[in-house]
């Protein structure tokens, strides 16, 4: 990663031009062409530094669920939890975590029902209570990941 | 009025856009409308704020951010939303959200996310934190991480119905 790496990552954290040629548009604050840029995102994919190249969606204005929960696991037994956990596809991620709630993972559904119903299949298959942490508020925080 | 199209939209958006010239024309012939017609929908859906963000999606571990730690404090209810507008507004804060308490086991009622690129600097934003919010004597526990089982994003792959019962009311 270079220098004009990190200009793309630090910029095109949010605010991408939607317009006729949003990667021209870019393209000429970042000092760059149309054509360098593409193929820089597309390296940056392909190296997996970026995830993704797109939107993120605000899961609950889609009409979908969306949870924090947290579990209580014994080591011996945390990799037999992890596996029942991840496969379900509402979790969207799961990090292992220093502390008594030692597993924490996001719910993500299609249906907010479904965030309930999850948990709820997590706790008979793997024996151990799931602690269900929703969202009340949020706060607003501006930048995202300087590199 | 809501369509089909915007679910068509959602759906085919969130795989990535199109790294083309011109993205916003390929996403069109996709779903079966005009590249205008999906302009004027993706500001829409930002102005409604269905769409937090729209640019680079980062893994941050590959940034070397390696050190994350999720900081929980029990704060009165009362002050909740002053502190966590004012957690949110540091730099080094990556998220900050006010959750449910699950009394008795867990107290905590805010949450902030703190990258960093080690434990030892992560630690001293935590304090630098706790002073400059003047959070003091306030319970918090920080529970670090480097360990990521899963990460794939939520992904939604028939947001019809949902995408109409929420919007299209």
């Amino acid at each position: 990663m270079d220098t004009i790496d990190r200009a793309i990552i630090n910029n095109l954290q949010g605010g991408f031009p939607v317009s006729e040629r949003p990667f021209a548009d870019a393209a000429m604050t970042l000092g760059l062409s149309e054509d360098e840029l593409l193929e820089r995102i597309e390296r940056l994919l392909d190296d997996g530094t970026l995830t993704r190249f797109g939107p993120m969606y605000h899961a609950e204005r889609l009409g979908g669920g969306l949870s924090l929960a947290a579990m209580q696991v014994p080591r011996a037994d945390f990799a037999r939890v992890a596996d029942i956990v991840n496969s379900f596809p509402e979790v969207a991620h799961n990090y292992a975590r220093d502390h008594a709630f030692n597993m924490w993972f996001v719910l993500a559904t299609e249906e907010p029902e479904r965030v309930g119903e999850t948990i709820a299949e997590i706790e008979q298959r793997s024996g151990y209570r799931v602690y269900n942490m929703p969202k009340l508020d949020e706060y607003f925080v501006g930048l995202r990941f300087a590199v | 009025m809501r369509s089909e199209h915007e679910a068509r939209l959602i759906e085919a958006l969130q795989r990535g856009l199109p790294l083309v010239p011109r993205p916003y024309a390929a996403l069109a012939a996709r779903v079966g409308l005009t590249e205008t017609g999906v302009i004027e929908l993706i500001q829409s859906l930002q102005n409604e704020a269905v769409i937090k963000r729209f640019g680079v999606i980062v893994r941050h571990h590959e940034l070397g951010y390696c050190a994350n730690a999720m900081v929980v404090w029990n704060v009165p209810d009362r002050q909740v939303t002053e502190l966590g507008t004012r957690i949110a507004r540091l730099d080094y804060v990556t998220l900050c959200y006010r959750r449910a308490r699950s009394l008795p086991q867990w107290p905590y009622n805010l949450y902030c996310m703190i990258h960093g690129r080690d434990r030892m600097r992560v630690r001293e934003r935590i304090s630098e934190l706790i002073d400059t919010c003047g959070l003091q004597g306030v319970p918090h526990e920080v529970l670090f991480s480097c360990r990521r089982f899963k990460q794939r994003g939520a992904r939604y792959s028939s947001v019809v119905p949902a995408f109409k019962r929420v919007v299209g009311a």
